[in-house]
Order: C-alpha cells, then sequence, then structure tokens
C-alpha cells in the first residue's frame, strides 16, 4: 500500500463553480477520484492511494502532466486506485476537472 | 455522475451506481447522505492491502420519483463485486431506520434499492453478515411503518448471498434480463456440490437458473423490465402503488404457494423443465425470445401472488 501526495503551485484558477465531483470506480484497471474546490486558488493537490508499490515516479509524472493540460487551481484530487494504468488515470483526472466546470 | 451521456435510454446494466440514480429519480432531485466528502472507507481492506472508496461502495440519500420523495440505496457493482462491509451494511441500515422511524411522517413514498451484489465482503465478513440481518431487520420494520421497499436488479453483479436474502424481504422486485437473484451463487454451489450438481461454467445454466426470466416467470420477481434506466424508473414509479400490505394473512398464503411450487417443480435440474410441466408449447424459447417478446408473456399461473 502506498500513500502519496503531488502539490502544485498554480496561476490558473479551476473554471466553474461545483464544489464536489465522483469520477470512476475503484475497479480493476480503474481508479476512483474525489474532487472538492476547497483550497486557495492558486493551490491544487493529487492525493493517491494504491495497493501497487513502486510507480511513484510515473503517477508524478501522470500528475505533472495533467496540471500543465487543465487549469486546477482551488482544486484537492483523491485518488483511490484499482490498478489502473496510467491513460486511465490521465483520463479520469481530465473528467473529473472537466466535471467541475472546466478543463477539456 | 456524467452529464456527456443520455443516462435515461442509457443501458442499467452498464451504468454506475451514481448514473443509475441520477437517471431513476427525477433530475437533479438526489441528495447524498454521507456523501464522497465524509471519506467513510472501510477501515478493514487496508490491512488486506486493498485500497477502499470513499463512499464504501454504497451510495444513500433522497429524492424525488415523479415528485414523490423516496430514499434510495444503491451499490456499486464494480468496487468489490458490491459486497456488504461493515461502513456499506451500516449505511443501508441507517437508511432503512430512518424510513421506519419517521419516513411515513416525512411522506417518503418507498425506499429504493438498487442492489448490485455478490454478498458479504469475505475481508469483513462478520461486520456483513451483521449487517444483512440488520438490514433486513429495517425492511421489515419500514415495510410495517407503511414505506414499502423495492428491490431493482440488473446489475452486473446480480442479487446473491445476504443481497439475495434482502431482496426476497422487499415489497416488490423488478429485474431486467440481466438480473441474477439467488443465495448461493453457481460458483458457491459448484464448489460445495460438485460440477454434477450445478456447472457454474455454463452460462446459459446459470442465467436460465437465477436469472431475470425465470425470477420473474415463477414470481420470484414481480417486474421484468428491458435493460434501460428509463424502464427501470418507470416500473419503480409503478411498482410503489402495488405493493401489497404486509400481513400475517399474507405471508402464510404465500408459504403455501411456495410449498405447492416446490410439489410441482422441486425435482427439475433446469428451468426449461419447469416450463415443460406448466404447459408451456416451447420451453427452450423461454430463454432465446427478445427481451420485448418475454415481457409479453404470461407469467405461470402460480407465479401470481401479493405475499410481498
Amino acid at each position: 500500500m502506498e500513500h502519496f501526495e503531488v502539490r502544485a503551485t498554480l496561476a490558473r484558477r479551476a473554471p466553474g463553480n461545483r464544489q464536489q465531483a465522483v469520477v470512476g470506480v475503484n475497479a480493476s484497471g480503474n481508479v476512483e477520484i474525489l474532487v472538492e474546490r476547497t483550497l486557495s486558488e492558486t493551490e491544487t493537490l493529487v492525493e493517491v492511494t494504491t495497493a501497487i508499490t513502486g510507480y511513484r515516479a510515473l503517477w508524478q509524472a501522470v500528475i505533472e502532466d495533467f496540471f500543465s493540460r487543465c487549469p486546477t487551481g482551488g482544486l484537492r484530487f483523491a485518488i483511490n486506485d484499482g490498478g489502473a494504468k496510467p491513460d486511465v488515470v490521465s483520463l479520469r483526472l481530465m473528467q473529473s476537472a472537466q466535471q467541475m466546470g472546466g478543463g477539456q | 455522475m456524467s452529464n456527456l451521456i443520455d443516462l435515461v435510454n442509457h443501458d442499467y446494466y452498464e451504468a454506475s451506481a451514481r448514473d443509475r440514480i441520477a437517471g431513476i429519480l427525477d433530475p437533479g432531485s438526489f441528495h447524498e447522505f454521507l456523501g464522497a466528502e465524509n471519506r467513510t472507507i472501510s477501515p478493514h481492506l487496508a490491512q488486506f492491502n486493498l485500497t477502499g472508496a470513499f463512499d464504501d461502495g454504497l451510495i444513500v440519500g433522497a429524492g424525488r420519483l415523479e415528485g414523490q420523495p423516496v430514499y434510495v440505496a444503491a451499490q456499486e457493482g464494480r468496487f468489490m463485486g458490491g459486497a456488504f462491509g461493515e461502513i456499506h451494511g451500516a449505511k443501508l441500515v441507517g437508511l432503512l431506520r430512518a424510513a421506519a422511524a419517521n419516513g411515513a411522517r416525512k411522506g417518503i413514498k418507498a425506499v429504493l434499492l438498487l442492489l448490485d451484489t455478490g454478498g458479504v465482503r469475505l475481508q469483513e465478513a462478520n461486520a456483513g453478515e451483521l449487517s444483512i440481518s440488520e438490514a433486513v431487520h429495517g425492511i421489515v420494520e419500514a415495510r410495517l411503518a407503511g414505506v414499502p421497499v423495492i428491490a431493482l436488479v440488473g446489475g452486473r453483479s446480480g442479487a446473491f448471498g445476504g443481497g439475495g436474502i434482502v431482496t426476497a424481504f422487499c415489497s416488490r422486485i423488478i429485474v431486467s434480463d440481466h438480473g441474477r437473484i439467488g443465495v448461493s451463487g453457481p460458483e458457491v454451489i459448484e464448489t460445495n456440490k460438485g460440477v454434477e450438481e450445478f456447472d457454474a461454467k455454463d452460462k446459459g445454466l446459470v442465467w436460465r437458473v437465477t436469472g431475470g426470466r425465470t425470477r420473474a416467470m415463477m414470481g420470484g420477481a414481480d417486474c421484468f423490465v428491458r435493460d434501460r434506466i428509463k424502464d427501470f424508473r418507470a416500473a419503480a414509479i409503478a411498482q410503489i402503488g402495488a405493493a401489497a400490505p404486509f400481513t400475517l394473512a399474507t405471508l402464510v398464503a404465500e408459504q403455501k404457494r411456495l410449498a405447492a411450487r416446490l410439489q410441482s417443480y422441486g425435482d427439475c435440474r433446469d428451468a426449461p423443465e419447469i416450463w415443460r410441466i406448466a404447459g408451456i408449447a416451447d420451453p427452450a424459447s423461454i430463454a432465446e425470445v427478445s427481451e420485448e417478446a418475454f415481457a409479453s408473456l404470461p407469467r405461470l399461473k402460480e407465479a401470481a401472488h401479493d405475499a410481498r
């Protein structure tokens, strides 16, 4: 079991006013993501809980790529991982940002 | 919750628990109790190196169904097979107790249970089993208080183990083609009694014995619907008013009906044998005709009952 956080300080506030969203399911090859608009507008945070250890650098790369694609200032993401591949994680992160009212 | 897909016309089977709730209730009317932000994650799963879910695989809350206030609970069948754990079970029991204690006063017209479960979660089995007993007690109390409990079964995990028992206690049961209802699942029967007793790999056999068509034909479910969220919604609206009064006389009548059914069909090994004894012209066709054609077929005459 591994638990870690990836933080960033962003200039861009996440668009929209929705306070919370849940996307995905913690099932095999999938992830559940809870997003909450609880941080200051320039901060963002992704918390990862995964049973598969040793891939922290890959998670970091996927999440930093996501930060570069979507304005997520103010959003706190929490992930329960069911063994998702990086492409699935990336798509779910973008879906979760889209649900909050912004992103591609 | 997704706004990219047309929930109302979407398959029920493929939808997530959250999407099922959103598509069945009046749009935007759902208010979740103990939402994901409370992070009610199972305290047990981490000991087994398993990650949890923020809602522990059960979503509970209140909403409206064609304007009428209802409570709803939906299991996410893809998270641990929708299985009952301690928190998952406690959320369901809490909702049922709320319905029993003050549902009638608050004008709650029904509790909808969107079951999608393999039964009890093995990693927290004692707590899960206990919650099944408490849920069954909660259903009885809600029904005695005049709040019908409607089961909707059409997910990939069906309603098995304790989930099958919970289903059987409900006021009305709505099932689709994909919905399977039973207590011991096919693999459990095969493991305990041998492949000669039940071949769990024979998917045709599994569906003919436990599937929605057989349950609806024989009165194990009250209503068969096509696998669309809108059909489950329409059926739920119709079934609220159809729930029979919960009295001793109806239970005695049901006991008689089930004893007679066992007498007639107790030796059958597969569903078509039942249809043959019941006088259905082409017994093999029951499993093969389209959903629409099946929905318009008459049920067995002994399936008619109002004991639920």
